[in-house]
């Protein structure tokens, strides 16, 4: 699966570090490094709805603090 | 006039915006040679002696609008008869201005006998012996002597322009640097830049049928620009031009400082390699101290090659102050990533041929570098930026740069270093940071308006905006 995380700059100042952050540790705790690929993109033209990110081509928006639980349901689900 | 120092600047303007709209409208093929009865519609001339000449130095400059002539790999070129072929005699007394004076200070002060008086006691200087030293021009208490050069000649520091027998400027390739110098100090608009403008054009039309993503990439110079509207309203405008979405070419230099600075301490002496301009003349006129040029991208060309990597599709525009990034886009090295350069001059024809108002326009957000990544804008970032890299990764290396604030300074540290260098020794410093224009980049040819201290404050001030506060922190955050 693959997980693209906006790192433009509108997602950037809504928080998109603490994401990747997140999804990062979350990748290494559950050792799915070869399951989940982490991407980047400067933008998925929904700024207005950041932090977005993509996975199979539909858009999610989440924060730094919804991210956990963005992570465990649909990513986790989905796997 | 509101947003252009010069009316030469605006002239060329007028040309680009007028280019640009016939081509977004896809007439310019049929409707180019009406461009110059476009902007000079009446029979009474506006600019020369009559409107014939006027309009055929506007096709001239249509055809640099529209990329200049193919078989010149030069970005800048004369155009002849915009020339007005300027008295670059050297020293003269002004007939009017002498007073026959009985001190004869003039005649004193020259050390090679090239003052002499007729029988009127008025002072003449005999061109065969005349050095050109000036001392003459510095001892008359009346001024009446001066010194007749061309403004363009002037201006090239690097001495690539040629006026010989009074002809019309003619431009050394061997030596130019392209750093612009001469096309915002010509008086008469005779040297410009070819304007890439119709293939950025040519991207965004494209990516509007869905083939390719265009990203701008913005010099951080262009916080001293635009000033009539927010930088949020500029990015606004980049995107309704068409672009997918725009970077900081900042975020470029925060990687470049990373990068260089390890490298610096690894080799114990290095020049930087951000200015394009500065490369080409040690290329050029020192090719011996190439091995001490950064082997790392320019900014511009690491963001470039950053999204790229991140996007298969994305086409890079550089978006700059920068006359000579157009040379450096088409080198080996840059070519695989940035795609086309435009000039804030550029720009602004471009937003006015699609008749985009920046102020009426929401603000958008533009924020991926950090404080020193921005400040590479102008003479002394990038020195910091470095110092600042090594402290990051905890690299115990003392930078001790020199700061050469346009091409005459970098000359100096230049053969100083090498001097050094040769005899084995290590100069003062271990760290060149070039920088062609005086002032840096907010001081480029391809500003609107010039102005090397307020155009610092207002880099600076955008630097301290920024959100991330590391460079560490402001790359990371694109890391995955």
């Amino acid at each position: 699966m693959k997980i693209t995380v906006c790192v433009g700059s509108s997602c950037h100042v809504k928080g998109s570090k603490a994401v990747v952050d997140t999804f990062k540790r979350l990748i290494e705790e559950k050792n799915l490094q070869d399951k989940i690929e982490l991407g980047g993109t400067f933008c998925l033209g929904k700024c207005q709805d950041g932090v977005c990110l993509e996975i199979e081509g539909k858009v999610y928006s989440v924060t730094g603090e919804t991210a956990e639980k963005f992570f465990e349901e649909e990513v986790m689900g989905a796997l | 006039m509101r947003v252009f120092d010069t009316k030469v600047q605006y002239l060329k303007y007028q040309v680009l915006k007028e280019v640009s709209g016939q081509a977004w409208k896809d007439t310019l093929m049929q409707n180019f040679q009406e461009i110059p009865k476009i902007i000079v519609p009446g029979d009474e001339p506006t600019m020369r002696c009559c409107v014939n000449k006027e309009r055929a130095i506007l096709a001239e400059r249509v055809k640099m609008a529209m990329g200049g002539t193919r078989e010149n790999p030069n970005n800048i070129e004369v155009l002849p008869m915009a020339c007005d072929k300027c008295p670059a005699s050297g020293y003269e007394v002004i007939a009017d201005s002498c007073r026959n004076c009985l001190a004869h200070s003039c005649e004193q002060s020259c050390k090679f006998g090239a003052i002499y008086f007729d029988r009127d006691h008025r002072a003449h200087i005999d061109k065969d012996k005349c050095k050109n030293c000036g001392q003459c021009a510095q001892s008359c208490s009346f001024s009446a002597i001066v010194k007749r050069e061309r403004p363009c000649m002037k201006a090239c520091k690097v001495k690539a322009i040629s006026a010989e027998g009074g002809k019309s400027a003619s431009i050394d390739n061997s030596k130019c640097i392209q750093c612009g110098a001469c096309v915002y100090k010509c008086p008469f608009g005779a040297i410009t830049d070819k304007s890439y403008i119709l293939n950025v054009i040519d991207l965004l039309k494209k990516s509007a049928q869905g083939k390719g993503r265009v990203y701008a990439i913005v010099a951080p110079a262009i916080y001293s620009q635009f000033k009539y509207a927010a930088l949020g309203q500029v990015v606004s405008g980049l995107k309704a031009l068409g672009f997918h979405t725009v970077v900081e070419a900042a975020l470029g230099g925060d990687m470049v400082a990373l990068k260089e600075s390890r490298e610096l301490s690894e080799k114990g002496f290095l020049t930087t390699s951000c200015c394009p301009a500065f490369v080409a003349y040690i290329k050029s006129a020192m090719p011996d101290m190439l091995e001490h040029v950064s082997h790392n991208y320019s900014p511009m060309v690491e963001m470039s090659k950053f999204i790229k990597e991140m996007d298969k599709d994305a086409k890079c525009v550089f978006i700059g102050p920068c006359t000579a990034k157009k040379g450096e886009a088409k080198l080996e090295k840059s070519k695989p990533y940035v795609d086309e350069v435009l000039t804030f001059e550029e720009l602004q024809a471009l937003f006015d041929s699609r008749e985009i108002e920046l102020e009426k326009l929401p603000e958008d957000v533009l924020d991926n570098a950090s404080y020193y990544g921005r400040i590479f804008a102008r003479s002394g970032g990038v020195s910091e930026a470095a110092a600042q890299a090594l402290k990051e990764q905890g690299i115990d290396f003392e930078a001790k740069p020199l700061v050469c604030n346009g091409i005459e300074e970098c000359t100096k540290a230049l053969l100083m270093a090498q001097k050094k260098l040769k005899a084995g020794q290590m100069p003062d410093y271990n760290f060149i940071e070039g920088m062609a224009c005086v002032g840096g980049c907010i001081n480029g040819a391809g500003c609107l308006t010039h102005s090397e201290v307020k155009n610092k404050l207002e880099v600076d001030k955008y630097g301290r905006e920024a959100m991330e506060k590391s460079i560490k922190d402001a790359v990371d955050a694109v890391t995955m």
